[in-house]
């Protein structure tokens, strides 16, 4: 598309032309919000349905960890929010800066992720992988924790690979920012990867108190 | 044409409400409210920092009424989702079946 912000034919105005690429993305993004329906939906049939095992096994994941991570993405999504800023007001190295610095970030997020399943699978609480949530426990017990845990990977699965993609759009546009490709007049890249940045912040917004607080604290 | 460019200070007083709403609904977990209510306020906590992101961070206070309706779209449908489902789901056992062949397979919530 063009790369210089110059109105084309088919718009009126430039502020059209610039709310439509905004308006695209929002409809791809409430698509999104379709995807991961299906998984809050399964979540909240299967929470409504075995409250006390799903409070047990949320008090198995590592709060201390989901609630560092809630503050990492939050603090991305400040980050990107001023990449969009300096955007706008044409700080190209600081457009730079900020995207990094998300980037970062992001990949903090993600490394702790790593360290949470791996506790997980250290505990034998990764489902189809030798699953067993309370020896000796009854086996509806441990099916029924099978459920949250299923639904644990399964939703922040989900999310992690969001968040993965989201890391590629960064590099992608930390490498066009470098070139000094965005300005005043043309940052329509940088604020619609912001958008959906802020979209997956916001997916991880409910995903903690509904996976990480269910048990309360311990 | 840059759009609405939003002070830092927004953008500032948006994350520090967002860290503390974090900080608000991890202490409430560890207050031990009834039945439903941790669950509300929860999720209460969890919308009011969904919707700070919506309107500052994705500058939606700032758009267009058109981008407003895409932005609701989405969320309306997972009410309906929500909604329907769950009236599915919290009404089994209500109608009392005549017949064992006649009982739905998944077991209602007690």
């Amino acid at each position: 598309m063009h790369r210089t912000g110059e109105l084309y034919g088919q718009y009126r105005t430039l502020e059209q032309q610039r709310e439509t690429a905004s308006l695209g993305m929002w409809i791809f993004l409430s698509t999104e919000v379709l995807f991961f329906a299906g998984l809050f939906m399964t979540y909240t049939l299967y929470r409504s349905t075995y409250p006390d095992i799903f409070a047990e096994a949320s008090k198995s994941i590592n709060l201390t960890l989901g609630a560092v991570n809630t503050v990492v993405l939050i603090s991305s999504s400040l980050t990107m929010a001023m990449g969009v800023w300096a955007a706008q007001v044409g700080k190209r190295k600081l457009i730079v800066l900020f995207l990094i610095a998300t980037l970062v970030l992001g990949s903090v997020f993600l490394g702790i992720k790593a360290v949470e399943y791996h506790e997980k699978f250290v505990e034998h609480h990764v489902p189809g992988l030798d699953f067993n949530f309370e020896p000796g426990a009854d086996t509806g017990t441990n099916a029924h924790a099978q459920l949250f845990f299923s639904l644990y990977f399964g939703m922040t699965g989900l999310h992690a690979l969001h968040m993965i993609i989201g890391a590629g759009l960064l590099i992608w546009l930390i490498k066009e920012a470098m070139r000094g490709r965005f300005s005043p007049t043309y940052n329509t890249p940088v604020e619609n990867v912001g958008l959906y940045w802020h979209f997956v912040d916001i997916v991880w917004i409910f995903l903690f108190p509904l996976l990480y607080l269910i048990g309360g604290i311990h | 044409m840059s759009g609405h460019i939003v002070p830092l200070k927004v953008y500032y007083t948006v994350f520090a409400l967002l860290i503390g709403l974090t900080g608000l609904t991890t202490w409430v977990a560890s207050v031990n409210l009834d039945a439903p209510w941790n669950t509300v306020v929860a999720l209460a906590i969890a919308v009011c920092k969904a919707t700070l992101v919506i309107l500052f961070f994705m500058h939606v206070k700032y758009s267009s009424n058109l981008t407003r309706i895409a932005v609701v779209a989405g969320f309306f449908w997972l009410a309906i989702l929500l909604t329907f489902t769950l009236s599915d789901i919290l009404t089994r056992g209500w109608i009392h079946e005549s017949s064992a062949w006649q009982t739905s397979s998944l077991e209602s919530p007690r």
